[in-house]
């Protein structure tokens, strides 16, 4: 998987991480990859209810240390 | 923009006002558990719906009635809060979000003790769980306590008594108790029954059928009834000849679940007859004070939990199964989902595991699930 960007929002609590992720996106062509860092618990359910509410793909998700990680396909 | 405090809201609930609650949280978070009063409308839509302005939901917030933004944990409300207050709109938020709402307690006093005393329920509005402080001549016994020590410290302090026993009717799976803790600063006895503590890691003073404690110089008889079926050490207790405290054996508007230590066959029969032979032996004229209310209905006009078990044996469905294969079918089968993280927090009951607040607070998210109807 190619990777256009990487986002981090480790440390930042709700809604920030959300926030930070659509202005990330709005930057990148259709079909390309954002990843997401972030310790925001709630940002696991959050972001996979955006993704579908917006169109983008969340490819995966991953747990790493407290550290959440995604991957988000532009629509 | 304001803040709305979860003991405002609580107040509402009681005093059946009106509100309106635009919930900003996810859809599946929002089936969930969401804050229930009886005057109170919904309205969810997700806050990451919102971020490009909150125009188009404008026409769905009433003006004539108070609005209240609730998220997870305040953020996302605030700045949902802040957004209609840009676009000229008079609402509050709920401070602490639904992480404060789970916690909140509310005292109500339910009735008096015959030599002057007075028996207190906590109400644990957002979650449905009840506690209870026994009060008479300068000592204080607590039953079912939460992890919001501090509440019953303040609560001893300002009422002058001192907390001299602390009881848990048993081994809690849907909350983590405070009772240990409250025994460790106090320096008061934790009772435990002995069935559901195979497994503690700490000491504890076994709680166990015909036990009987007093508190304050007169006699308030705390007397222990072995009622097993939720758990296999569940105990009852009488108290002041007058109130049972039920644990989640018995419900206002349901029973105890037999399934969450895993063994819903086992405990079938214990349940039906803590049901209906010994709590059928007790006086009509009880008034049974349980552990946890499931609906907003089952809150009185004061905002207490309560009825006469003569009344519950009359209108409580789970007492009034004749056919024992029947009841069995009820309490084992199409049973409600298990609350959430129920395991681990039995093992933190236990003493076996020790997570920090931040994950207890997690491990407790979203209503208690302990009643079967």
């Amino acid at each position: 998987m190619i990777v256009a960007k990487v986002l981090d929002a480790k440390g930042l609590a709700c809604p920030m991480p959300i926030v930070k992720t659509k202005k990330a996106i709005t930057d990148l062509q259709s079909g390309e990859v954002l990843e997401i860092h972030t310790t925001d618990k709630g940002a696991v359910k959050d972001l996979a209810a955006w993704a579908q509410s917006t169109g983008n793909e969340l490819l995966k998700h991953e747990e790493e240390n407290g550290v959440f990680m995604f991957w988000m396909k532009k629509a | 923009m304001k803040a709305m405090t979860s003991k405002e809201v609580t107040k509402k609930i009681f005093n059946k006002e009106p509100l309106f609650i635009l919930d900003v949280r996810n859809d599946t978070d929002f089936q969930d558990w969401k804050i229930e009063g009886e005057n109170f409308e919904h309205l969810n839509i997700p806050y990451f719906d919102l971020l490009d302005g909150v125009e188009e939901i404008l026409d769905q917030l009433p003006t004539d009635k108070e609005v209240l933004v609730v998220c997870a944990k305040e953020g996302s409300s605030v700045m949902i809060a802040e957004m209609l207050d840009e676009a000229g709109r008079d609402v509050s938020y709920l401070e602490g979000g639904m992480k404060a709402w789970s916690e909140h307690l509310e005292p109500v006093k339910v009735g008096e003790l015959k030599d002057g005393g007075s028996l207190y329920q906590f109400v644990r509005i957002g979650k449905g769980c009840l506690s209870y402080a026994v009060v008479s001549n300068g000592e204080a016994a607590l039953i079912d306590a939460t992890r919001m020590t501090d509440v019953y410290l303040d609560f001893a302090k300002e009422q002058g008594v001192e907390i001299k026993h602390v009881f848990d009717t048993h081994l809690h799976a849907d909350h983590i108790s405070g009772g240990r803790k409250i025994a460790e600063a106090t320096g008061a006895t934790y009772w435990l029954p002995p069935k559901d503590a195979d497994e503690v890691s700490f000491q504890y003073q076994p709680l166990e059928d015909g036990n009987v404690v007093k508190i304050g110089k007169t006699s308030i008889d705390i007397n222990a009834l072995y009622t097993p079926g939720h758990t296999i050490g569940s105990t009852s207790f009488v108290v002041d000849g007058k109130y049972l405290l039920s644990g989640d054996i018995l419900f206002i508007d349901s029973i105890g679940r037999p399934d969450l230590a895993g063994k819903a066959e086992d405990w079938v029969a214990d349940l039906r007859d803590s049901l209906y032979n010994r709590y059928k032996q007790l006086s009509d004229d009880l008034l049974v004070l349980p552990a946890h209310f499931m609906i907003i209905d089952e809150l009185n006009e004061n905002g207490s939990v309560s009825e006469k078990l003569g009344t519950l044996f009359a209108k409580n469905h789970g007492l009034n199964i004749e056919d024992e294969a029947e009841f069995r079918r009820l309490v084992t089968e199409n049973l409600p989902p298990q609350p959430n993280a129920y395991q681990e927090i039995r093992e933190t009951n236990m003493g076996k595991i020790s997570p920090d607040i931040e994950n207890q607070r997690e491990m407790e998210i979203g209503p208690n699930r302990c009643a079967v109807r």
